[in-house]
């Protein structure tokens, strides 16, 4: 879905969402969640009302930016929302989240002490937000158009295929869609120069441009949602996109029976490893129900369905037992050691940094 | 409440005066009339000059990761230091960065140059229609007004998705042109250029039409009956009498085109490319984007000062015409 609409779809639901007339509805319990889009089994939210008696209220938004423009504006109306770990901790230094109440959830028991380790760095001492699902930054493709572009045993293991502008151009014809997302894009063309992901030198930012406004011919379109679809349904052949979201891709091309093969592929360079977490705002009006939503999810079968149905990995090792053979065992949804010491992990910048980084970002989406 | 008593003094003094009775009630008149009047200020000082200057006021303030994401925020609690805090924070730094930077100039100009030849184009074809609404039969004038209007009865929203389907790869524009062999293969509509033009003639026609239409019906018509007469050809006649009589709608027409096209963010975000952007869009990016509150403000008040111009023209002629008319 496009992101105007998806705006004036969060503004009405933030507005209703705000009203206190919608809240008190006799008494009728509700909490409104702020979720990245194809990112739950609604199965889970229905379960969750009839356990409950929670009325859950749904919206999406498809990057961290307009997650972070609704919550710096303050009364987003919102109870639980899901910002990525460099977001999070930029947004727990403005003061935007409240310590969670770890009385009220008794299932992180559950939690996979690695993935909680690797969050505390951007949440010192997990006080305010859990691990929801994690995955990278990597390449989904259409099986037979790339065997149709770079021959029957071209491999997609490498940046080189996004990277080198002459193998891109290959996929203009049928389609190449990329993140709209500064925080995804740029640190993977830092690392394939061999710069520092995480640098904030301005020098760095600009090789970094340079080499993604050579490839910026071969790219239809930057968005960060668009392509699920695309890709399943043959739109485009080539994104550079999410793990979980290019394996609902290929899951729903297979449902379709198009015969639309897709594959995720994460580079042997390394790829960024993102973890998205659930945190509960300052300003939210229903805190015992987010609470209660979020030790919900993280019960092991609760956190099994998720992964099962939006192929991502989630940072509850009790729900592994409860997952999919084919999920648990996809190197490209669980990595294996190996592949892991190769991902890294990107840092919350500073608000000047932060400019320079968008400002660049701009330049190469208008190709300037 | 004051108004009472100034108006209780004006009449008292009236009455020394020893005006009419007829007077009077005039006098009182004015007061409601005054009121009237009061109301439209009211609402431009609450919805105009107060957003405004909050706009303005945070576009000379400097981006922060806080809540709300900007500094200084005017805090009264500190008294008289805190006011002046808060205006030593104040800097015109964001005004020198959209000069200093291109983007900026050029999704303005990008802006002008779109509005300027869609309204151009939308007067190409809006003058013919709403000539030939004006001339024809006075019991089908309702119906070709109404077919005019009709599309307001959809949401803008979705009549530009509508527009998607038709400019996408395999959507009805493309298979017309294939159907009728109008072209070989079929070309690329939908985030180009074209697209944009497409859009934005297509949402603004009504605009250009109905004020162009409303002068040429009030049209004396016995002037072109005169013309005849004295010998002048239909085509000069419409080019000596028709076109400057209509002067005043085209005007209208172009500025009610040319005004909103400048700021239209829905047609070029869903049918245009991401390769060049107008200033809505530049706007939206920087609110939504990269939440750079205080960037995005300055970039609104430039919008402003650059739609103020045609505005005050347009007053202007209008002030003119009135002069001639009454």
């Amino acid at each position: 879905m496009h992101r105007v609409l998806i705006a004036l779809i969060c503004i009405v639901a933030a507005a209703l969402g705000a009203s206190p007339l919608a809240a008190q509805q006799k008494g009728q319990r509700i909490l409104n969640v702020y979720n990245w889009s194809d990112y739950v089994d609604p199965a889970v939210l229905e379960e969750f009302t009839k356990q409950t008696g929670i009325k859950v209220r749904y919206d999406t938004f498809d990057t961290n930016d307009m997650l972070e423009a609704k919550l710096l504006a303050g009364r987003s109306g919102y109870d639980v929302v899901a910002p990525t770990g460099y977001f999070l901790e930029r947004q727990i230094k403005a003061g935007i989240f409240q310590r969670l109440d770890k009385s009220r959830l008794p299932n992180l028991v559950h939690l996979w002490p690695e993935v909680s380790q690797r969050l505390a760095k951007y949440d010192p001492g997990n006080l305010h937000a859990v691990n929801y699902m994690w995955g990278t930054t990597g390449i989904g493709y259409n099986v037979a158009k790339v065997r149709e572009a770079l021959g029957a045993n071209a491999a997609i293991d490498s940046w080189d295929v996004v990277f080198k502008s002459e193998i891109l151009a290959r996929f203009k014809g049928c389609g190449v869609h990329m993140l709209d997302s500064a925080d995804d894009i740029l640190p993977a063309a830092l690392r394939y120069l061999g710069l520092d992901p995480n640098s904030t030198r301005e020098a760095d930012f600009q090789k970094a441009a340079d080499l993604l406004i050579a490839i910026r011919p071969s790219v239809r379109k930057f968005h960060s949602s668009e392509y699920l679809n695309a890709l399943a349904t043959g739109e485009i052949c080539f994104a550079v996109g999410f793990s979980g979201d290019v394996k609902q891709a290929q899951k729903r091309a297979a449902e379709a029976k198009s015969g639309v093969q897709i594959a995720y592929s994460i580079p042997n360079e390394g790829a960024q490893l993102w973890f998205d977490n659930l945190a509960i705002p300052r300003d939210a009006k229903n805190v015992a129900e987010a609470h209660a939503f979020i030790n919900f999810l993280q019960a092991p079968e609760v956190a099994a369905r998720n992964s099962n149905f939006i192929s991502y990995a989630n940072g509850n090792l009790a729900s592994q037992k409860f997952i999919n053979r084919e999920i648990l065992e996809d190197r490209t949804i669980y990595p294996d050691a190996a592949m892991m010491s190769k991902l890294y992990t990107v840092n919350a910048h500073s608000a000047a940094t932060v400019r320079i980084l968008n400002r660049t970002w701009t330049r190469i989406k208008t190709g300037r | 409440m004051t108004a009472p008593r100034p108006s209780a003094t004006h009449d008292d003094r009236l009455s020394y005066e020893g005006l009419s009775c007829e007077r009077r009630a005039y006098e009182r008149r004015s007061w409601g009339q005054r009121l009237v009047i009061l109301i439209p200020y009211l609402w431009l000082g609450v919805f105009f000059v107060v957003p405004f200057l909050i706009v303005f006021k945070i576009s000379l303030s400097q981006l922060a990761t806080a809540l709300p994401p900007y500094l200084p925020i005017l805090d009264l609690s500190g008294g008289i230091d805190g006011v002046s805090q808060f205006f030593a924070g104040l800097s015109f730094d964001n005004y020198a960065r959209l000069v200093g930077d291109t983007l900026y100039l050029s999704s303005y100009g990008r802006s002008v140059f779109i509005a300027l030849t869609s309204t151009a184009i939308l007067l190409v074809i809006g003058f013919p229609i709403a000539y030939a609404m004006a001339r024809a039969p006075r019991r089908w004038q309702g119906v070709l007004f109404m077919l005019v209007v009709l599309p307001f009865w959809t949401s803008f929203l979705i009549r530009v998705y509508a527009w998607m389907t038709i400019l996408q790869h395999d959507g009805l524009l493309n298979h017309l042109l294939l159907t009728f062999g109008i072209v070989a293969a079929p070309p690329v509509w939908l985030a180009t250029d074209s697209a944009v033009f497409i859009g934005v003639v297509y949402a603004y026609l009504p605009f250009m039409v109905l004020p162009i239409y409303a002068t040429l019906e009030r049209m004396d018509e016995s002037l072109l009956e005169a013309a005849a007469d004295l010998g002048c050809p239909r085509w000069k006649s419409f080019w000596l009498v028709t076109v400057p009589l209509a002067l005043p709608g085209v005007a209208a027409g172009a500025l009610l085109c040319f005004i909103p096209i400048v700021g239209e963010f829905v047609i070029p975000d869903l049918l245009g490319g991401s390769g060049t952007m107008m200033i809505g869009q530049t706007l939206w990016m920087e609110f939504f984007g990269n939440r750079d509150w205080p960037a995005a403000s300055a970039v609104a008040v430039v919008l402003l000062g650059i739609l103020i111009g045609p505005l005050v023209i347009y007053q202007h002629l209008q002030a003119r015409r009135l002069e001639r008319g009454g």
